[in-house]
């Protein structure tokens, strides 16, 4: 954690030409970089996100910074929720409670899936109506905990996609496809010409479906491999211009949402921001 | 034979398709769909500040009839946004994006005036209907900035591959050309200082 703190500095240094607040780490629910809240109200808001979470599946976080000079907060704001990425990437609902103590500015950064719900005028008034008056009365852990409150509310009477917890799949599938296609064809051409007994074939066929296990994870598409060169290799291109059907697992969703568990990682799961929300003062 | 010049034909295909996408043709391909879909994004968030203003100018009529100059501005630059056609063939047309952007800028100035005049209305600032409306009008004008910022980018990584060797070749070949971008607005309102008179009410 030590090397960790050095680099982070070490980044503020670099930064320091450009001087903006760098975004902090995504480790939690709740992020107070001003420890502002207590251990309790801290643990407290965690839980309610992370139930409802595991509940409806919208992603929210809570961020406190001292300040995100010399951005305006929507800029700071849309950069923190871009890297973290909160919400499941298709229904892209994710939301952010921004609050930088110092300049007295907070925002709600609202993800494009939830716009609908927790729009622009919505969350003005949770800003203006809920949190404000809190803030003005230096009761930050109650403000900060009515506005999500009330952020969760509004959310809940949204129609989302029920949560789940699909296994991770390989991104990789997707993009290597056409050049493993091509590299299978050739493969296959060349063990045509050179090699001649049909167990030799199969061989070269389970060589090839190895390596295409290994680049793609994937055990239907590895075996494809298998018999396309096989069959490829024994009766050469001649009789065949279409090829086996493959069917490719179209995976790009990568859910990060709810893995709370292990090493203690908590990641957004690649939901989308758009700069919806509102923001105000105290 | 008949089998040979068949696989030859593939293997020379399979070659010409890894050949393509080393020219960078693919990756042209895609940074121009990007670049179409962030404009599209641009324009559906411009679309729905237009979309705003004849609320926004009937409500705040209602408590500031006196504003005249400014209502009117505000009609009148929305008029204008509307007159311009654009569509998907904008982005590849200098002229026709800068004419745009302006008449856009416009709008965003007699929005801002209308914005200040406002807060001389105490009634006006307490309608609900009309905080709600500058809710709306203030998210919109950051949607804005972040699909202009995201479009601005977007032609940037395209041009950036369309001119570096050897996509240029390619993009030479395929006729796809560096596109324009919006730049900073009113860069003479940003250059000059802004007047302060406390001697006037």
């Amino acid at each position: 954690m030590r090397w960790l703190g050095g680099l982070l500095a070490l980044l503020l240094l670099a930064s320091a030409a450009t001087a903006l607040v760098p975004v902090p780490a995504l480790k939690a629910r709740v992020t107070d970089l001003t420890s502002t809240l207590s251990a309790e109200d801290s643990a407290s808001l965690e839980a309610t996100l992370n139930a409802f979470e595991t509940r409806k599946g919208a992603q929210l976080a809570v961020l406190i910074v001292p300040s995100t000079q010399p951005e305006a907060i929507e800029q700071y704001s849309l950069r923190v929720a871009e890297a973290w990425k909160l919400g499941r990437a298709k229904p892209d609902d994710g939301a952010l409670l921004l609050i930088a103590k110092d300049d007295h500015r907070m925002r709600i950064e609202v993800g494009y899936g939830l716009e609908g719900a927790l729009n622009d005028a919505t969350s003005k008034r949770i800003i203006d109506e809920i949190i404000t008056p809190k803030f003005k009365a230096g009761d930050f852990a109650g403000g900060i905990r009515d506005g999500v409150g009330q952020m969760l509310a509004v959310i809940d009477g949204e129609a989302l996609p029920p949560p789940s917890n699909p296994p991770r799949q390989s991104g990789a599938t997707q993009n290597n496809f056409g050049g493993m296609m091509v590299g299978l064809l050739i493969f296959a051409g060349l063990m045509h010409k050179i090699l001649r007994s049909g167990v030799a074939k199969l061989m070269a066929g389970v060589v090839a479906g190895g390596l295409v296990f290994v680049l793609s994870h994937s055990l239907i598409i590895a075996l494809a491999a298998v018999a396309v060169i096989w069959v490829l290799s024994l009766i050469g291109f001649g009789p065949l211009m279409t090829g086996g059907s493959y069917y490719a697992s179209s995976g790009r969703g990568g859910f990060g949402g709810d893995r709370f568990g292990g090493g203690g990682g908590f990641s957004g799961g690649g939901g989308g921001f758009g700069g919806g929300g509102a923001s105000g003062g105290w | 034979m008949h089998r040979i010049r068949t696989s030859l034909f593939l293997l020379c295909t399979a070659l010409f398709t890894s050949l393509l996408s080393g020219c960078g043709y693919n990756s042209m391909q895609a940074q121009d769909e990007g670049i179409k879909a962030s404009w599209s994004e641009v324009l559906n968030q411009y679309q729905r500040r237009a979309d705003l203003v004849p609320n926004l100018v009937s409500t705040v009529q209602g408590y500031a009839q006196q504003e005249k100059d400014v209502l009117i501005g505000v009609t009148q630059a929305r008029a204008k946004v509307g007159a311009i056609n654009v569509n998907s063939d904008t982005i590849n047309d200098a002229a026709k994006l800068k004419e745009f952007q302006a008449a856009q800028g416009d709008l965003t100035q007699a929005l801002s005036r209308l914005m200040v005049v406002t807060e001389n209305y105490p009634q006006l600032k307490s309608d609900r209907l009309f905080s709600d409306l500058q809710a709306q009008l203030e998210g919109t004008e950051n949607r804005i900035t972040v699909a202009r910022n995201r479009y601005i980018e977007a032609v940037q990584t395209y041009n950036v591959t369309v001119r570096s060797f050897p996509n240029n070749l390619t993009a030479k070949m395929f006729g796809m050309a560096v596109k324009p971008s919006f730049t900073v607005e009113n860069e003479k309102a940003i250059s000059t200082a802004p007047k302060v008179d406390f001697g006037k009410k």
